[in-house]
């Protein structure tokens, strides 16, 4: 019966393992210390669960839906849920090898690089073994959307936005979670402190004291805040009333014109020197952080989350399955 | 006969014209069903529905377009659940839906790998037999059969299960003249042999399919069984129908629309 699950994935299974093979031989040629094929082969590695799930999984039953071969497909002795779970198993395998191939290919090839950089958080996502349960997730999201859209590119569209989403939620609110970070309280540093604004739309805060992070070797920063001895946060009319005139441009003075760059007229920076020395007084700086030793945990952990997930959408698929009809 | 409700088949064995002398075992049924209903949406598209289909014998169903003989046969196939009442199937059943659907990029050979991947029994021997007597090219892709052609691999893939019961929803509806009778005689070869008295349905549009091959007819319209019973029997008991084409117009022209 295996033949028959492999039988049907064929084609799209076919270019999975050619794209492992085209990565194995850019990697095998490509110098390590090359910006651009590190960035396309890091980007490979993102971006191959959701065109798995897309591919391999949306059509797995929309298709037969659509087509009407589900008419044959459903009628014969193993039933439909047999024959489900026979195609998500099969199916998913070549899914998790196919990511599990171009994750290891990747991460050997970069290793080094990676090393060298003492960034390994910064590169979580794109190497070791998580891939494989992103892999897991779209591909059997991508099957439970076909059997809910019941037509092959709705499905396909689906699949891509419900998978990036969770993705990117997991990512910005799960993970610094998964693990109580470690706090590290220092000095604020008004050579290295800095006034403004950071995010991404469209969470932008409004502009505020920003601190640089002290130097934790290959940790993981999750928070950087302002606190006082008894853990309150710098308010902005706190800072306000310390530093007046704070964010203001120096009178007479035309702005740099946007051209990239320019350096802060001297009055502004030592403006800037005396309200950091008068706010450090009372105030310090606090780090919360995943230091260098939970990498492999949270590798894991998020492995261990996503393969749940994939099971229980994989249980979902099963049941609406079953209710079609 | 006005305000005829969805009536009860004439119970099969007992009547049946086919057989000559009376069977008093007890009646089999291949198909059992109460108060059946099926609704899509506001439409129903089978309501209120009693049905005995009789065992070891080829049934019709006839009916025009939309009077729900594709829900039916599918429920009966397990397709689809009902909305009211239930319905019971005994036995095997090999199912060939409308339009016999095929995997256009699977050749004739490995549609009959897949009828054994996806079956407890299976004759590997029958299945092989008929597809050569159909003169399929066992690798041809299944998208490029021609309609007769793509309708005998799928009546292959049903037989060759070994069911007790075969369903078939509309297999001729879109053969010519000449596939149209060579399938039905595969489907008379079928019941033929299979020694242990297989059971047949397969609905139609049109009468004259249905006249020549079945012992049993069930007329369903407007989503309720109208008339059923032995083909001989429905003839014999109203001696003005000349035919039993005239006998079904008669009874459609009292269906209220």
């Amino acid at each position: 019966m295996t033949w028959l699950a492999w039988r049907q994935a064929r084609g799209p299974i076919a270019v999975a393992a050619a794209a492992v093979v085209a990565v194995a031989l850019v990697a095998a040629d490509a110098g390590r210390a090359d910006a651009t094929v590190r960035l396309w082969l890091s980007t490979v590695v993102v971006v191959a669960p959701g065109l798995l799930g897309v591919f391999l999984g949306a059509p797995l039953v929309a298709e037969e839906l659509q087509s009407g071969t589900f008419r044959l497909a459903w009628t014969q002795d193993a039933g439909r849920v047999r024959w489900l779970a026979l195609r998500l198993v099969v199916t998913a395998a070549a899914c998790v090898a196919a990511a599990g191939l171009v994750s290891w290919i990747v991460t050997w090839w970069a290793g080094p690089v990676d090393r060298a950089g003492l960034d390994q958080f910064g590169s979580f996502d794109s190497r070791d073994i998580v891939p494989v349960g992103y892999a897991a997730f779209a591909f059997t999201l991508g099957a439970l959307a076909g059997a809910l859209a019941r037509k092959t590119v709705p499905a396909m569209v689906v699949t891509l936005v419900a998978f990036t989403a969770a993705r990117s939620t997991f990512r910005l609110l799960v993970r610094p979670h998964l693990l109580p970070p470690l706090v590290k309280a220092v000095p604020l540093d008004p050579a290295t402190t800095g006034y403004g604004s950071s995010g991404m739309w469209p969470f932008i805060p409004g502009p505020a004291l920003q601190p640089a992070p002290p130097g934790i070797p290959d940790a993981w920063i999750t928070s950087v805040s302002i606190l006082d001895r008894g853990g309150r946060g710098l308010t902005g009319s706190e800072l306000a009333r310390m530093c007046p005139g704070i964010g203001q441009r120096p009178a007479g003075r035309a702005p740099g014109g946007g051209s990239g760059h320019a350096q802060a007229p001297p009055g502004v920076v030592s403006a800037m020197h005396e309200c950091v020395t008068r706010v450090a007084a009372t105030y310090h700086e606090v780090v919360a952080y995943q230091p260098a030793s939970r990498y492999w945990p949270l590798q894991w952990l998020e492995l261990g989350i996503f393969l749940a997930a994939a099971l229980l959408v994989a249980g979902a698929c099963a049941w609406q399955v079953r209710r079609i009809g | 006969m006005p305000g005829r409700r969805c009536q009860p088949g004439v119970s099969g064995r007992h009547r049946a014209g086919t057989g000559g002398g009376v069977d008093l075992s007890p009646v089999d049924y291949a198909i059992e069903a109460n108060g059946l209903g099926k609704r899509y949406g506001r439409r129903w598209a089978l309501a209120e529905c009693i049905l005995r289909v009789p065992a070891g014998q080829v049934t019709g169903l006839v009916g025009p377009n939309g009077a729900g003989k594709t829900t039916l046969l599918e429920l009966a196939a397990g397709l689809l659940r009902p909305t009211t009442g239930a319905i019971r199937v005994s036995g095997r059943v090999g199912f060939v839906a409308q339009d016999a659907p095929l995997y256009a990029g699977l050749s004739v050979a490995d549609h009959l790998r897949l009828g054994q991947a996806l079956n407890d029994r299976w004759d590997a021997v029958l299945a092989r037999r008929r597809v050569l007597a159909a003169v399929l090219d066992l690798r041809q892709r299944a998208g490029r059969l021609s309609g007769g052609q793509r309708a005998q691999l799928a009546l292959t893939l049903a037989v060759a299960k070994l069911p007790q019961l075969l369903i078939l929803d509309e297999p001729v509806a879109n053969l010519d003249p000449l596939a149209r009778r060579q399938f039905l005689d595969s489907v008379a070869e079928a019941v033929a042999a299979s020694g242990e008295g297989i059971t047949v349905i397969f609905s139609s549009h049109l009468v004259a399919d249905l006249e020549r091959a079945c012992g049993y007819l069930i007329l369903l319209a407007a989503s309720q069984v109208r008339l059923a019973g032995p083909v001989g029997t429905l003839l014999a008991s109203s001696a003005r129908f000349a035919s039993l084409d005239d006998l079904v117009v008669s009874y459609l022209r009292e269906v209220p629309r």
